[in-house]
């Protein structure tokens, strides 16, 4: 049993709240993301979690266990490192081995679990190499066999794979994925980029300011965003935000995805509601094309459309709308969201 | 708030365990000594240095006006002189002429680096050896003797006009290793590239060298500046083996390091004028490091 | 066009001619030495530079008469024990400075680089008295124990410790490694050749000691080779052959240790290089 549970965290760093008054329950075997801009706190909270910072208030839980005074050692969690600290003198093998050495695990044990981790990750042919003959892939697996091998009931990950080159992420994102299923453990895991966030997560936390915006699955946090903020950090394009009034009567903001978002003529359906806007330019992605507007000086908004439709050019005027049904309505000073 | 106080005194009792040692070396052995030398520089001791009493910090003017102190920092301002600038030049060039690629380099870098190996006391015999007016070398050579006639008599270390530039040459020789060493390792280290940029800008051989090479080279230069310094100035086995701070009766070789521990020291038998002595080299030496620094710290250009 | 510094025709033969030149004059102490260490007592003066009768009883003299065997010994005990221990220290209070959160950490450093700027020249002489009270005249703990700790090694090791990156000593905690192990385990490893370094100039320093050895040495058996030579110099200088006879011994070893460590040399002269 390895549910994580924050009640009411906070560390601050002198006068700055890093993580602010933070609670949080993650069941066990849940594969839960941390998600936010950089220094959001995100990556302070995964360190409470671990161990490697002291909060300055509140509780931490592992299973029933209140693990506040607990050494990092002795929580049963691993972690996994952006920058993987391999320890650069020893090889491969002995980076693996090297958890259970510390723990006092017979050789022919460690050997075992080793070679075991190794073989899950691919990593067998490289086991008599040191760290800095490997590519950044090869030493982000061997820095997950170094957290696999203890068998730990739960990983912490601080953005693991934002060293790596594009290819290589999406490769080991479906790795990290597959190997939850296989380990039954407790994720939590750090990344700034959403689309790790939706495809590996059970559940995302939103997080900005030390704040917890929102907390829910990949597809009710994109469905339903809790706040403006979370409405544009997550979705590429991101959402667009039309001011007050343009949309629909009313003093709050209104929010549709580029996907719901509609283009029309200026002059054919000019009785139609909506908000007018001019194309500043039009990017053709091969799949999809997507319109760029200016709505007025300060808002931008994009549209995605089929390439094969009657693409409006740059510099003509258009209106925009976005239907009823795919409207998110936020208020306009907290930015919350309205239903 | 708790758990940060804690984890600000929770590595307190291994931090004690891993500073401990040095601590109680340092300040048994560097601090309490220097403060207790402080305190001594104003007292009078019996020859024995059994019993000290003070006679007020007013000891440490006298020293300062007194004829010997003056005349010993005279010398050793003198030696340094000598033995910093000839030994940093020697070590340029001889770095320089060796930093080639042709046949047979490897042996002149062994040949130029071997004085590394020879400690003082070493050195000081060799040069001894060489020196001395009725056993030594030169001494034994006929045609040499009849140009030099001071080699015989009275012998270049017991002449008050060549003892301190002999004493000088053999510190010069003895240092040169690690002038050569250390000026050699900084000249390898200067980019390739920069040279051929200057090359392709059409300096000549002398440009290059004191466009690039030696402005590059000014880290080093300082370095070596600083050690051939303090070493000139803390500079006394060569005199205690070469001349024992004479010749006698003008003190010419007597430096002020000499004058605290010298065998023949005028104030041998005293300890407080000693550690008065002591206490102003110090001075001396704080504000020499600072000033070193202040002035060539300045024209010294960091690489990147 | 390429940049070629290879020196060619007259150019080369200058360099070539100085090059001998300075050689010579370099050489020219060390030759001289072991000439007149291989020629018999009554021919020395005669012909100094030319090496006209060989033999090796000076050498052997040198070696019986002054003791030279016991004093290269307690040279290496003393140089070996120091050394051993400048590491030990250094690495200690350099780990507690750089991986230790303690109060008043900033001030203890102070106080370890202000130890930098005292020379000996200051506290030997109190430093004689210390160890003449403890009765350590004349013994290896005399001749040692003032330069068991360094804070120039201490700095030197804090400068390459604190490039460890701090990810490293966290996996290592959450491993479940403590600061010993990790001290022992990943960060003395990991400096392995500033260790090196450091300890080819601990030996050095503390073999070419000159002042302290000849200050708290009374007895001809806790000598040193440097005040050991002293001692020769002071006695025989009737038998100039035999002077420099053991001259040649006692620069023999430490030609020895810098040939094996010749890759550790140019680090360990210049790690000096922060010390001001």
């Amino acid at each position: 049993m390895a549910s994580i549970r924050l009640v009411g965290v906070s560390k601050h760093f002198g006068d700055v709240k890093a993580v602010d008054n933070v609670s949080l329950d993650i069941a066990d075997r849940e594969f839960m993301i941390l998600l936010g801009p950089s220094g959001c706190g995100k990556s302070t909270l995964l360190r409470t979690i671990a161990g490697l910072e002291d909060p300055t208030g509140g509780e931490v839980f592992i299973g029933d266990r209140m693990v506040n005074e607990v050494l990092p050692k002795d929580r049963d969690v691993a972690m996994v490192f952006q920058s993987y600290a391999l320890y650069p003198h020893k090889s491969v093998r002995a980076n693996i081995e090297f958890p259970l050495k510390v723990r006092g695990v017979d050789k022919a044990e460690r050997a075992d679990a080793a070679s075991q981790a190794a073989e899950v990750l691919g990593l067998t042919p490289y086991l008599d190499r040191k760290p800095g003959a490997l590519s950044g892939g090869q030493r982000q697996r061997v820095a997950l066999a170094r957290a696999i091998v203890r068998r730990p009931a739960v990983f912490c990950m601080d953005e693991p794979l934002s060293n790596l080159d594009a290819k290589l992420r999406a490769e080991t994102r479906a790795e990290i994925v597959a190997l939850h299923h296989r380990l039954e453990a407790t994720f939590v895991y750090v990344t700034h980029d959403q689309v790790e966030a939706m495809t590996m997560g059970t559940r995302i936390a939103v997080m900005r300011d030390g704040v917890i915006e929102q907390v829910g699955s990949p597809q009710e946090v994109y469905d339903r965003p809790a706040s403006v903020f979370v409405a544009q950090f997550i979705g590429t394009p991101p959402m667009n935000i039309f001011p007050a009034g343009a949309i629909e009567p009313g003093d709050h903001l209104v929010g549709g995805r580029p996907e719901d978002t509609v283009i029309s003529d200026d002059h054919a359906t000019s009785h139609d509601r909506g908000v007018a806007a001019t194309v500043v330019l039009v990017e053709h992605l091969g799949h999809e094309a997507q319109v760029v507007c200016a709505v007025d000086d300060h808002t931008r908004a994009i549209v995605r459309m089929n390439p094969s439709d009657d693409l409006p050019r740059n510099g003509d005027t258009v209106r925009l709308n976005v239907p009823e049904e795919a409207r998110h309505r936020f208020d306009a000073v907290s930015g919350a969201r309205i239903d | 708030m708790s758990g940060a106080t804690k984890r600000r005194w929770r590595d307190v009792p291994l931090a004690a365990a891993m500073l401990g040692p040095s601590l109680v070396v340092l300040i048994a052995f560097v601090l309490y000594p220097l403060g207790r030398a402080v305190w001594l520089g104003q007292q009078r001791c019996n020859v024995q240095a059994t019993k000290c009493r003070s006679v007020g910090w007013g000891q440490y003017t006298d020293v300062l006006r007194s004829n010997e102190f003056q005349s010993a920092v005279w010398v050793t301002l003198k030696f340094a002189l000598i033995t910093v600038p000839v030994g940093l030049a020697l070590g340029i060039g001889l770095a320089v002429l060796a930093d080639k690629h042709m046949r047979h380099i490897g042996f002149f870098r062994t040949v130029f680096s071997s004085t590394v190996a020879t400690s003082v006391a070493v050195a000081s015999l060799m040069w001894l050896f060489l020196l001395q007016p009725s056993v030594g070398v030169l001494a034994n050579i006929g045609w040499l003797n009849d140009i030099f006639p001071v080699i015989k008599e009275p012998g270049l270390l017991n002449d008050k006009g060549t003892a301190l530039s002999s004493v000088a040459i053999s510190s010069i020789w003895a240092n040169l290793g690690f002038t050569f060493i250390v000026i050699t390792a900084g000249l390898q280290s200067i980019p390739r590239e920069l040279q051929e940029s200057a090359f392709v800008d059409g300096a000549g051989g002398w440009r290059r060298f004191t466009n690039v090479t030696l402005p590059l080279l000014g880290p080093t230069l300082l370095f070596t500046t600083v050690v051939l310094t303090s070493r000139a100035f803390q500079a006394y086995g060569e005199i205690d083996l070469l001349t024992n701070g004479g010749p006698v009766p003008q003190q010419s070789t007597t430096t002020v390091t000499y004058l605290i521990y010298g065998s023949s020291s005028i104030i041998k038998n005293n300890e407080g004028l000693k550690a008065a002595v002591a206490v102003l080299l110090f001075v001396i030496l704080l504000g020499l490091s600072a000033l070193q620094f202040r002035g060539l710290g300045k024209r010294v250009h960091y690489g990147s | 066009m390429a940049l070629d510094t290879t020196p060619k025709g007259w150019r080369s033969w200058v360099r070539y001619a100085l090059l001998i030149v300075m050689a010579i004059i370099i050489l020219f102490p060390i030759y001289t030495t072991i000439v007149a260490s291989l020629k018999p007592g009554n021919r020395v003066l005669r012909n100094p530079l030319v090496p006209d009768s060989f033999t090796l009883d000076v050498l052997g003299d040198a070696w019986t008469q002054g003791r030279l065997g016991k004093y290269l010994w307690n040279s290496a005990v003393v140089a070996i024990i120091v050394t051993m221990f400048q590491l030990l220290t250094s690495i200690m209070s350099a780990y507690a400075f750089s991986f230790l959160r303690f109060p008043l950490k900033r001030f203890f450093f102070a106080i370890f680089m202000a130890t930098l700027l005292v020379p000996f020249e200051v506290t030997l002489l109190i430093n004689r008295r210390t160890v003449d009270s403890l009765g350590w005249l004349n013994t290896y703990q005399g001749l040692a124990v003032p330069f068991l700790a360094t804070a120039f090694g201490t700095f030197l090791l804090r400068q390459v410790f604190m490039q460890i990156p701090k990810d490293l000593n966290e996996a290592a905690s959450m491993d479940g490694l403590g600061h010993w192990g990790f001290m022992r385990e990943v960060a003395v490893p990991l400096v392995r050749p500033t260790l090196g370094a450091l300890g080819l100039f601990s030996f050095l320093a503390s073999w070419n000691q000159y002042l302290w050895p000849t200050m708290i040495t009374t007895e001809d058996d806790m000598n040193t080779i440097q005040s050991g030579l002293r001692l020769l110099r002071s006695s025989d200088l009737d038998k100039p052959n035999l002077i420099m006879a053991g001259t040649i011994i006692a620069a023999i070893p430490i030609l020895v240790v810098l040939v094996v460590f010749q890759r550790q040399l140019v680090r360990g002269l210049t790690a000096g290089a922060v010390k001001g």
